[in-house]
């Protein structure tokens, strides 16, 4: 992280949350949201970081292993309360943290933690939202975000949602990235836009009209609103698991295969006696 | 051939690693009782690589089979590093997350199914991208919800390992068992001298990088549980051995200020396999605490 800019993922947090409880790279602190208490994440840059290859908005170990403590934390709160705090992931992460030190320590753990913590809190009945306001990149996103009962994002320059870096991923497949960007738009699943991204089901609303990087009150309390009623709706559905991303008509159209896979699966799962 | 000769030969060693994923699934099943559940004649095949002009293959590179380990129930999800680098598309990654969310509702139901996964994978398949992710974390989320009821074990025998979001699936299970070839890392060694530099890592030294993420080192530091040997009589009794322990008092991925304790202990000027041995015992690690968030 060069200069002072702030992130996305500072500004979101700051606009929706106040002052974060927790030092970089996680931010983390209450709010209240559509009349209830909840707690919101962020990873953030940490100009200081001891390790370096983790100093942006990045998901490294440190990064991987506070939002697990974090996330925990905010659970361990309604440990003993039936009604369970939302829990809101802003997402402005570019990619995993690549380094000899990540790798040798284990940042595929410390990343699984995060996975963990939130798959934990949403089967414990904790409403988790993902808000989008930035790159969603990768195992960073699987990290922080992508564990959710909704994902939402807003519809602005810079946010999106990948497997790789278009750059990277332009290296790697031996393509131009014009070429990338033609090829999203042929192969829902290939393309950067949020706009693919909610037609393989798995966006639960795109929030069009928003300054992503200066928002104004108005604004915001229109992304609050759209995040108080995630909750609502997380807190309706039946199950705990992540099965809603494959009921939506246009999962059925873009994720057919992955319906039929599951569909044929269960028929044949017990053995014909 | 007779059995007879076959049992009584010199214990030859049957490489694990040379065997196909349903070969390798037959192998860890109790003999006579592998079945596999949307094979090849079952042709559901990725959606999308003929969009891109990449031939396709009947199983998608994942053999999902059921069958009993030990008498129990059990499901083996193998992913097959001969098709596409073991790569997760849309159809590889559903097959094998819906036998694990299939073994959950098992289990919910009071009837276990010890679910077993054989990575051998560089992670989400590019030319499928972003279903690709989406299926890993539907995976991931049957894990952390199926390992509270019976351990879910995965094995990295090699030689391709297991990276990408897989490595956070990997690091999800109950129990991992290794081979001294299998490699468990998040980003691939060309990955990080790509986009790092070389000075970061020269992804050509196979001996730093097998010393930095090879099965041997990642048992010696507790990231995974058991050290084999290439041979599948040896993959199958640690298999056996590692349900027998039962579910994990807590996970690694729950062991959070114990992680977060020894990355302070850490000096990151300092990182090297021998130094990250010193700080993340694995006799410590294998003895876990349950512990306070």
């Amino acid at each position: 992280m060069s200069g002072t800019a702030e992130t996305r993922g500072m500004r979101w947090f700051k606009a929706l949350t106040g002052d974060t409880s927790t030092d970089a790279p996680v931010w983390s602190g209450e709010a209240s949201l559509g009349g209830e208490t909840a707690s919101f994440f962020s990873v953030v840059p940490d100009p200081d970081n001891r390790f370096p290859r983790a100093r942006d908005n990045v998901v490294g170990l440190e990064q991987g292993w506070k939002l697990a403590q974090a996330v925990r934390a905010a659970m361990e709160q309604d440990a003993s309360s039936q009604r369970k705090r939302p829990i809101v992931a802003i997402v402005d992460v570019k990619s995993q943290a690549y380094g000899y030190r990540e790798e040798t320590l284990g940042i595929h753990l410390a990343c699984a933690a995060a996975v963990d913590a939130y798959a934990s809190a949403r089967d414990a009945g904790h409403p988790v939202v993902a808000l989008i306001v930035g790159p969603a990149m990768s195992g960073a996103f699987l990290a922080h975000g992508y564990q959710a009962n909704r994902i939402v994002a807003l519809d602005a320059p810079g946010t999106m949602v990948h497997a790789m870096g278009k750059e990277a991923a332009a290296r790697v497949t031996r393509r131009t990235v014009e070429d990338l960007d033609k090829l999203g738009e042929t192969i829902t699943p290939m393309s950067y836009t949020l706009a693919s991204f909610a037609k393989l089901g798995l966006l639960d609303t795109l929030i069009e009209g928003v300054d992503a990087d200066a928002p104004t009150q108005a604004q915001i309390e229109r992304v609050r609103g759209v995040l108080a009623e995630a909750v609502q709706g997380a807190r309706s559905d039946t199950t705990r698991g992540l099965s809603r991303r494959l009921e939506s008509e246009t999962a059925k159209k873009t994720r057919a295969a992955s319906i039929e896979v599951r569909r044929r699966l269960a028929e044949q799962w017990d053995a014909a006696s | 051939m007779s059995t007879a000769t076959l049992q009584h030969a010199p214990a030859l060693r049957d490489s694990f690693i040379e065997l196909t994923a349903r070969e390798r699934a037959r192998a860890l099943l109790d003999e006579g009782t592998f079945r596999e559940l949307l094979g090849p004649f079952d042709r559901i095949e990725s959606p999308w690589l003929p969009l891109q002009g990449i031939v396709c293959q009947a199983d998608d590179g994942a053999v999902i089979a059921r069958g009993t380990i030990d008498g129990q129930p059990a499901v083996i999800a193998a992913i097959e590093s001969a098709f596409q680098g073991g790569s997760i598309g849309e159809v590889s990654g559903s097959k094998i997350a819906a036998a694990l969310e299939l073994a959950l509702r098992d289990c919910e139901r009071g009837k276990i199914v010890r679910p077993v996964v054989l990575f051998e994978t560089g992670g989400v398949r590019l030319q499928e991208a972003n279903l690709g992710l989406a299926v890993i974390a539907e995976m991931q989320a049957a894990i952390v919800a199926l390992r509270r009821y019976v351990p879910v074990v995965g094995v990295i025998a090699g030689m391709v390992g297991c990276f990408g979001g897989m490595s956070l699936a990997a690091g999800l299970c109950s129990y991992l068992i290794a081979t001294k070839q299998g490699r468990l890392g998040m980003n691939g060694p060309e990955v990080i001298e790509q986009e790092a530099g070389i000075e970061e890592l020269d992804s050509s030294d196979r001996r730093r990088v097998w010393q930095m993420i090879g099965g041997e080192q990642r048992v010696a530091t507790g990231l995974a549980d058991a050290l084999v040997d290439d041979d599948a009589h040896a993959v199958r009794d640690a298999i056996r051995d590692v349900f027998a322990r039962g579910v994990p008092e807590a996970p690694r991925t729950e062991q959070v200020s114990a992680y977060l304790a020894r990355l302070a202990r850490t000096d990151p000027a300092d990182v090297t396999p021998e130094t990250m041995r010193d700080v993340f015992n694995a006799n410590e690690a294998a003895a876990p605490r349950r512990e306070q968030a």
